[in-house]
C-alpha cells in the first residue's frame, strides 16, 4: 500500500528526520490561508502515481491569492486516471543539491539495500550507474550509522552533511523495519542553507504485512471494478480489451492472456480466482465479470484441489442466476480433477467446454469476434476452425 | 534419482491440524511422502489421516527424525514456525504460506543462511521427485511421471499445466520445484539449475518463469555454462508494464524485468524459450534426441 506524501511526511517527522514545513489542503480557500502561514509554497496534487509534476500537479505560488488560484487548478484535476481531492501546501525551498536516497529490498541478496546518488531529482533514473551506490543491510543488525556515513563519503559529501545523511538513514531504517515497507524513497533529499531535508518522501507498506498496521491510514488506488473483485480476496486488474478472463493462479492467469492475445483476442482483465478450492468466491467474481458485458468470457481452471464439478456447477448457476450472463458467450476450459463430469454438466447446460487451453482460446476469440477467427466468422464460417 | 527429497526424506507438516494442512498431508501420504509428524502447539496427542501430532517440531524431530518440513500456517505466523523448524535442525524447510510478509522473509533467509538450511518458497506448491514416490506440498498427484526432465518454476498452476502436458506426451520428470511467487525466496532459479547440472539422471531442464524482477536474466548468466539443454517458458507477454516501485525499482531492474529482456537474456544464455504453453513438451522432445 502506498502512502499519500503528507502521510509518508508524518511518519518522517515521527521518525525524527527533517521536512520541510507543510499542511494538508482540501479547498482553495485552506491553500491561501497556509500561504499566508507559511510565505511562499509549492502545492502539490496528492496522488499515489509517480510523475505529477510534469503532468502539471504541482505550481509555486508566492502569494495567498496564487495559492488559492493554484490549488482551485489542482483540486480535482484527473492525474493519470486519478482524481486530485487534496493538495499539500509546502513552504518554498532553495535547493542547492538533491540528493537521491531510498531504502528498499535486493531479491537477490534477500536482504535491505540503502540506495545513493549525489544526482538526485527527477532525472534520477538517467543517472550513470556507477554514480550511484548500493549498500546491503544485513538483516540481523541493520543499518549502522557507519555503513550510511560511508555511502555519504562515496558520493560525495563533505563531513557535515555525511554526518547529517547517515543520521536521516539510519532513523529512515528504523521506520522502513518498523512499518514493513518495501520502499522508502527520499528525492530529492534537499540540501538548504547547508542542511539536509527530506523534500519529497515516497512509502510503501507490504500489503502483506497491513495486519500488523491496523493504525495506518488506508489508501486504494484500485478501479471500483477492482475494489469490488478484490473485496473477494482475488487478484484483479483491469485493462482495455473486451474479453473478460478469470483463471486459477497468477501464471496460468498471464499464460491465458498470453495465449489469448496470440490469436488476436483483447483481453478486459486478469482476474486470478486463486489455486483454492472455494468455488464460491470464484462464482461471485464470474458474475462481477458478466455484468460489465464483455463480448465474451473465458474460463481457465486447472483443477488440482479445485473439482471440475465444482466448478461446473458454479458456472451454470451463475449463467441460470444473471440475466445477462445468457447473452455473453462463455466459453470454459476444465482439466483436472473430475473433469468428465465437469464438462458433463457444462455440456448439459450449452456451454462450450474444452479440454485444450488452445481450442479455449481460439474458441473465446472467435466468439468475440475478433483476430483471424473472428474476420472469418463475420463471414459465416467459423465451424471449419473449431473442427481443428 | 531426484536432486530435492528422496527415499530417506521424512516430513514433518507445521499448520497439520488446519484445513490446508490436513487435506495436504492426507495427500501427500497417498503419493507416498513418508509424512512422520505434524506439529500444531496445543494438538499434542491428536492424529491427522493416521500421523502422530506434536506441539513442537523439536519433539518431531526427536521422536521421528524428521528431516523435512512443510510449513502451513496462515503468512504472519508463518516465520516464527519456519525459524522454528531451522531451530531445531531441521535441514529442508518447504513454506506453502501465502502472504508472508516481505521482512518475515529477509529474516527467515538470514536465519537460515547462519545454519545452511535450504528454504523452498514461501508462497510455492512445493517439491515432487516422482521415481522416489517424494512430494511436499500441495500440487495434485495425478500430474507426475518418473523421467529425466528436471522442472524449475515460479508459479504454481502454471507449473502444473506445463508438468501435466509433459507426463501426457511421455516425459517424466526427476524432479519438480516451486520457488514460490514472492520477491524474496529462498531457492532461486540458479540453486536448482546447479542441482540438475549435476543430477546424473536429469537430462533436461524446464525453467517456467513470469515477468518482472531479474531472476531468469541471473538464470540466463548460468545457464551459459551448462552442458544440459534448457527449456524455458515465460508468461506476461501481453501484461502491461507493472505498476513502479518508486525511482528505485527502476534503478535496480535497469531495464531488466520485461518479457523481452527475459527472452533475449535466456536465448542468448543458449536455452530455447518457447512462444505457447503447448510447444514446451515438442521442444523438450527434440533436445532428449539431440
Amino acid at each position: 500500500m502506498k502512502l499519500y506524501e503528507y502521510m509518508a511526511k508524518g511518519v518522517l517527522a515521527e521518525s525524527g528526520v527533517p521536512i520541510p514545513r507543510g499542511r494538508l489542503c482540501r479547498t482553495p480557500e485552506e491553500a491561501a490561508a497556509a500561504c499566508r502561514d507559511l510565505g511562499p509554497v509549492a502545492v502539490k496534487a496528492q496522488v499515489l502515481v509517480g510523475g505529477r509534476g510534469k503532468a502539471g500537479g504541482i505550481k509555486v505560488a508566492d502569494t495567498p491569492q496564487a495559492a488559492e488560484a493554484a490549488a482551485r487548478q489542482i483540486l480535482g484535476m484527473d492525474l493519470k486516471g486519478y482524481t486530485v481531492g487534496s493538495v499539500y501546501c509546502e513552504q518554498k525551498l532553495s535547493i542547492s543539491q538533491e540528493i537521491y536516497l531510498s531504502l528498499t529490498f535486493d531479491p537477490s541478496a534477500k536482504r535491505p539495500m540503502l540506495i545513493a546518488s549525489a544526482s538526485g531529482g527527477m532525472a534520477i533514473e538517467e543517472v550513470p550507474e556507477k554514480a550511484i551506490i548500493k549498500r546491503g543491510i544485513p538483516v540481523a543488525w541493520g543499518l549502522q550509522p557507519y555503513m550510511a556515513y560511508q555511502v555519504a563519503r562515496r558520493i560525495g559529501l563533505g563531513a557535515t552533511l555525511a554526518r547529517e545523511f547517515s543520521d536521516i538513514a539510519t532513523k529512515l531504517y528504523r521506520a522502513f523495519v518498523r512499518l514493513d515497507a518495501e520502499l522508502v524513497e527520499i528525492n530529492p533529499l534537499a540540501v538548504v542553507d547547508g542542511h539536509i531535508m527530506a523534500a519529497d518522501a515516497r512509502l510503501n507498506v507490504d500489503d502483506d504485512a497491513m495486519a500488523r498496521h491496523g493504525d495506518l491510514p488506508k489508501t486504494d488506488e484500485a478501479t471500483p471494478l477492482e475494489a469490488k473483485v478484490r473485496a473477494l480476496g482475488l487478484a484483479f486488474v483491469q485493462l482495455d480489451g473486451d474479453i473478460a478472463v478469470m483463471a486459477n493462479g497468477a501464471g496460468i492467469t498471464m499464460a491465458t492472456l498470453d495465449v489469448m492475445q496470440h490469436y488476436g483476442g483483447k483481453p478486459m482483465n486478469f482476474l486470478d480466482a486463486g489455486g483454492g478450492s472455494a468455488t464460491g468466491p470464484t462464482a461471485e467474481a464470474l458474475a462481477i465479470l458478466v455484468s460489465t458485458r464483455p463480448k465474451a468470457v473465458l474460463v481457465n481452471i486447472f483443477g488440482g484441489i479445485t473439482r471440475c464439478d465444482d466448478v461446473a456447477r458454479a458456472i451454470v448457476q451463475v449463467r441460470q442466476n444473471q440475466p445477462a450472463a445468457k447473452d455473453v458467450p462463455l466459453v470454459v476450459r476444465l482439466v483436472g480433477t473430475n473433469e468428465a463430469e465437469g464438462h458433463a454438466i457444462l455440456r448439459g447446460a450449452g456451454i462450450d467446454a474444452f479440454r485444450s487451453m488452445q481450442q479455449a482460446a481460439e474458441r473465446v476469440v472467435a466468439l468475440a469476434g475478433e483476430g483471424l477467427a473472428g474476420a472469418e466468422a463475420a463471414r459465416g464460417d467459423t465451424e471449419g476452425d473449431l473442427a481443428g | 534419482m531426484s536432486v530435492l527429497g528422496d527415499e530417506k526424506t521424512r516430513v514433518v507438516v507445521t499448520g497439520a491440524t488446519g484445513r490446508q494442512g490436513s487435506f495436504h498431508l492426507g495427500q501427500m501420504l497417498e503419493f507416498g511422502t513418508r509424512v512422520v509428524a505434524g506439529v500444531t502447539p496445543g494438538r499434542q496427542g491428536q492424529e491427522v489421516s493416521g500421523v502422530p501430532v506434536y506441539d513442537t517440531v523439536e519433539t518431531a524431530v526427536e521422536k521421528h527424525g524428521a528431516n523435512a518440513a512443510v510449513v502451513f500456517v496462515p503468512g504472519t505466523l508463518a516465520k516464527d514456525s519456519v525459524m522454528e523448524c531451522i531451530d531445531a535442525g531441521v535441514p529442508l524447510v518447504v513454506v506453502i504460506s501465502e502472504h508472508v510478509p516481505l521482512h518475515d522473509a529477509m529474516v527467515i533467509n538470514a536465519f537460515a543462511a547462519e545454519r545452511g538450511t535450504t528454504i523452498v518458497g514461501p508462497n510455492t506448491y512445493g517439491l515432487c521427485a516422482p521415481s522416489a514416490r517424494c512430494k511436499i506440498g500441495i500440487p495434485p498427484n495425478s500430474i507426475f511421471q518418473s523421467g529425466p526432465v528436471g522442472v524449475v518454476a515460479r508459479s504454481g498452476t502454471l507449473s502444473y499445466e506445463l508438468v501435466g502436458s509433459l507426463t501426457d506426451a511421455g516425459l517424466g520428470q526427476t524432479t519438480v520445484v516451486g520457488m514460490g511467487g514472492d520477491r524474496v525466496a529462498g531457492l532461486n532459479f540458479i540453486d536448482m539449475l546447479k542441482r540438475f547440472e549435476r543430477d546424473p539422471e536429469t537430462e533436461v531442464v524446464v525453467l517456467i518463469g513470469e515477468i518482472g524482477g531479474t531472476a531468469e536474466e541471473e538464470a540466463a548468466e548460468y545457464i551459459k555454462g551448462m552442458s544440459k539443454p534448457v527449456i524455458a517458458y515465460l508468461a506476461g507477454k501481453s501484461a502491461p508494464p507493472g505498476k513502479r516501485m518508486g525511482h528505485a525499482g527502476a534503478i535496480i531492474e535497469r531495464g531488466r524485468g520485461t518479457f523481452e529482456s527475459k527472452v533475449s537474456a535466456l536465448t542468448a544464455g543458449g536455452a530455447k524459450v518457447a512462444q505457447l504453453p503447448w510447444e514446451v513438451a515438442p521442444l523438450v522432445k527434440g533436445a532428449l534426441k539431440a
